[in-house]
């Protein structure tokens, strides 16, 4: 579902000494099925961002408009206790905010820390009985959910989570907000803290989520190699403004402006650049180890040839 | 939401209060906390205002800030409040009956002095963490009790336990925060409801919280250890405590303020 977030501003303890402006007017499109990689230094406005478009945070002004639905309108929070909600005011609010929520699936940063249940499948269909589902899709959801993130239902059905290894609370934890069904999926640093191969298999299941189901997905990585081999197109943030928005080609080729904000690009640029000093001439956007591989097999077989 | 609670915390800025040497201060405190039950008359109170109220000034708090912090308690005053009111009797004739319920001036008087001194009580006691970082304060606490140490009482231990609690309230706070707005991703709703629902949606937020805090405490117990912690025998400070002469006018001040209060 595409996304549309106009003029967004948000500050934190506004009128307070610690005042500090988290994102700053912000203006952003997100087509349908994209694949987005969000990379930023720490601080730099990412998590307060994602924590918008989920209706987490109300941001202080600018709107966002997922798939044609205003999800900033009507979240007003009651910030005067003094003042009693009517009941229909909050269960409109409550209503609006699932609504969100079935929309934006939002995966937090080490998200096995959310875990709660006694089983891996109770804990999955916390997200789909706050929807109001019925039993039997609950179940279904749980099901495929599992199955997406590799995670096999019968076998780890009654298991407790806290028994898992730390993978696999991952899973868990991924495969309870996946059960939502969201629209849009936002993973912040899905993969941080895994060994490589629990990482490979997490982005490899959530890049073939994005595959089968068509959704968009919107990853926040610290990991350029990562963000190099998945996402379709990279947004750079740095002191709560975008500065940078394109193909990781685009982005990657961008080096000493990536470097100031205290950002890299994958290692294999840093390669190529001194391969090209060098005297190779290879295709300075090239960005995974795959793809340099092949041309360096190229020009190699060349100059033997 | 949870950033709003400022009862024991330390505002950091530079001034007179700051400066002095916590055990003075915590000894003040005390004296203070012992004067407004001896007041109890409207110029005694006048005397104790102007002696916080200087205290504030001098202490650049501002005074919003401290406000803020009795919101909390806000319920409770109002509680004694009507409680005095409506318990208390007089020997003159009631102002006010109606049924079962007699007021008299007595009551009224003296829910009204409640109120205040519970206010000022909260004021001053918030205004020593204000101004006082936790870690000096728990050094003051355990130079205070040291004396008692004789008699078998684990002054280090307290002080550090202490110091381990105060300085883990943030991070709880924040570890709060964060579990709630992941689980209310999940669809949680912590505000609506009647009791026992919103008793049950805490679930998902304890559950993880109190994990999250027996790691942590695993964890830390750990590198203290790293780091040969092994209790306060023999330990010495990075930072010795020292009367200076900014405690010899606060005494001065202090023992002028309690004759004021008694002689009143």
């Amino acid at each position: 579902m595409s996304i549309k977030i106009m003029d967004l501003t948000h500050v934190y303890d506004l009128k307070t000494p610690n005042e500090t402006i988290a994102i700053n007017h912000i203006d952003l499109e997100v087509e349908t099925g994209e694949f987005i990689g969000l990379i930023g230094h720490t601080g730099s406005g990412k998590s307060t961002l994602i924590q918008q478009m989920n209706g987490l945070l109300k941001p202080t002004s600018g709107e966002i408009i997922i798939s044609g639905y205003n999800i900033t309108e009507g979240l007003n929070r009651p910030i005067n206790k003094k003042k009693k909600v009517t009941k229909a005011e909050s269960t409109q609010r409550k209503k609006r905010l699932i609504e969100v929520r079935k929309r934006v699936g939002l995966v937090f940063q080490y998200p096995e820390y959310q875990l709660f249940e006694e089983t891996v499948e109770k804990d999955i269909a916390f997200g789909p009985i706050n929807l109001g589902l019925e039993e039997a899709e609950v179940k279904l959801r749980v099901k495929n959910a599992m199955e997406v993130v590799g995670l096999d239902y019968e076998a780890y059905k009654e298991r407790s989570p806290f028994e898992l290894s730390g993978g696999q609370k991952r899973r868990v934890a991924i495969a309870g907000v996946l059960a939502m069904k969201p629209e849009v999926l936002i993973l912040d640093e899905p993969t941080a803290g895994l060994d490589p191969k629990g990482r490979d298999e997490i982005l490899g299941q959530i890049k073939s989520l994005h595959a089968n189901e068509k959704i968009t997905v919107i990853i926040v990585s610290h990991s350029m190699e990562d963000m190099a081999k998945v996402a379709s197109r990279l947004i750079v943030m740095n002191k709560g403004m975008i500065v940078l928005d394109g193909t990781p080609k685009i982005v990657f080729k961008q080096i000493d402006l990536l470097e100031e904000i205290g950002l890299a690009v994958p290692q294999i640029s840093y390669l190529i650049r001194a391969l090209n000093t060098a005297g190779f001439s290879m295709d300075e956007t090239i960005n995974t180890v795959e793809e340099a591989k092949d041309a360096l097999i190229q020009i190699l077989n060349k100059r033997i040839g | 939401m949870l950033r709003d609670i400022t009862i024991g915390q330390y505002y950091s800025v530079q001034s007179k209060i700051h400066q002095m040497d916590p055990r003075f201060k915590i000894i003040a405190s005390m004296l203070y906390l012992i004067s407004l039950f001896l007041v109890n008359q409207i110029i005694a109170y006048t005397a104790v205002l102007i002696f916080i109220g200087s205290v504030i000034k001098l202490s650049k708090v501002p005074i919003n800030y401290i406000l803020k912090g009795l919101k909390p308690v806000f319920m409770l005053i109002i509680f004694a409040f009507l409680i005095n009111v409506f318990l208390t009797s007089g020997t003159g004739d009631p102002i006010f009956k109606f049924g079962f319920v007699t007021i008299y001036l007595e009551g009224v008087e003296r829910a009204f002095f409640m109120a205040i001194r519970l206010v000022l009580l909260i004021i001053g006691t918030s205004l020593l963490t204000l101004t006082t970082s936790p870690i000096e304060l728990t050094d003051g606490i355990e130079y205070l009790l040291s004396p008692f140490k004789k008699i078998g009482l684990p002054a280090h231990e307290l002080a550090m336990m202490m110091t381990i609690a105060l300085r883990f309230i943030p991070t709880l706070l924040e570890e709060t925060d964060k579990i709630m707005k992941a689980q209310m991703a999940r669809g949680a709703d912590f505000e609506s409801g009647n009791l026992m629902n919103r008793a049950k949606a805490l679930i998902p937020l304890l559950v993880p919280l109190f994990i999250s805090a027996f790691r942590r405490a695993d964890e830390l117990a750990m590198a203290m250890e790293a780091r040969c912690y092994r209790g306060g025998e023999g330990r010495t400070r990075l930072n010795v405590l020292r009367y200076s002469s900014l405690d010899l006018y606060g005494l001065f001040v202090m023992v002028l303020y309690l004759a004021v209060c008694i002689i009143l």
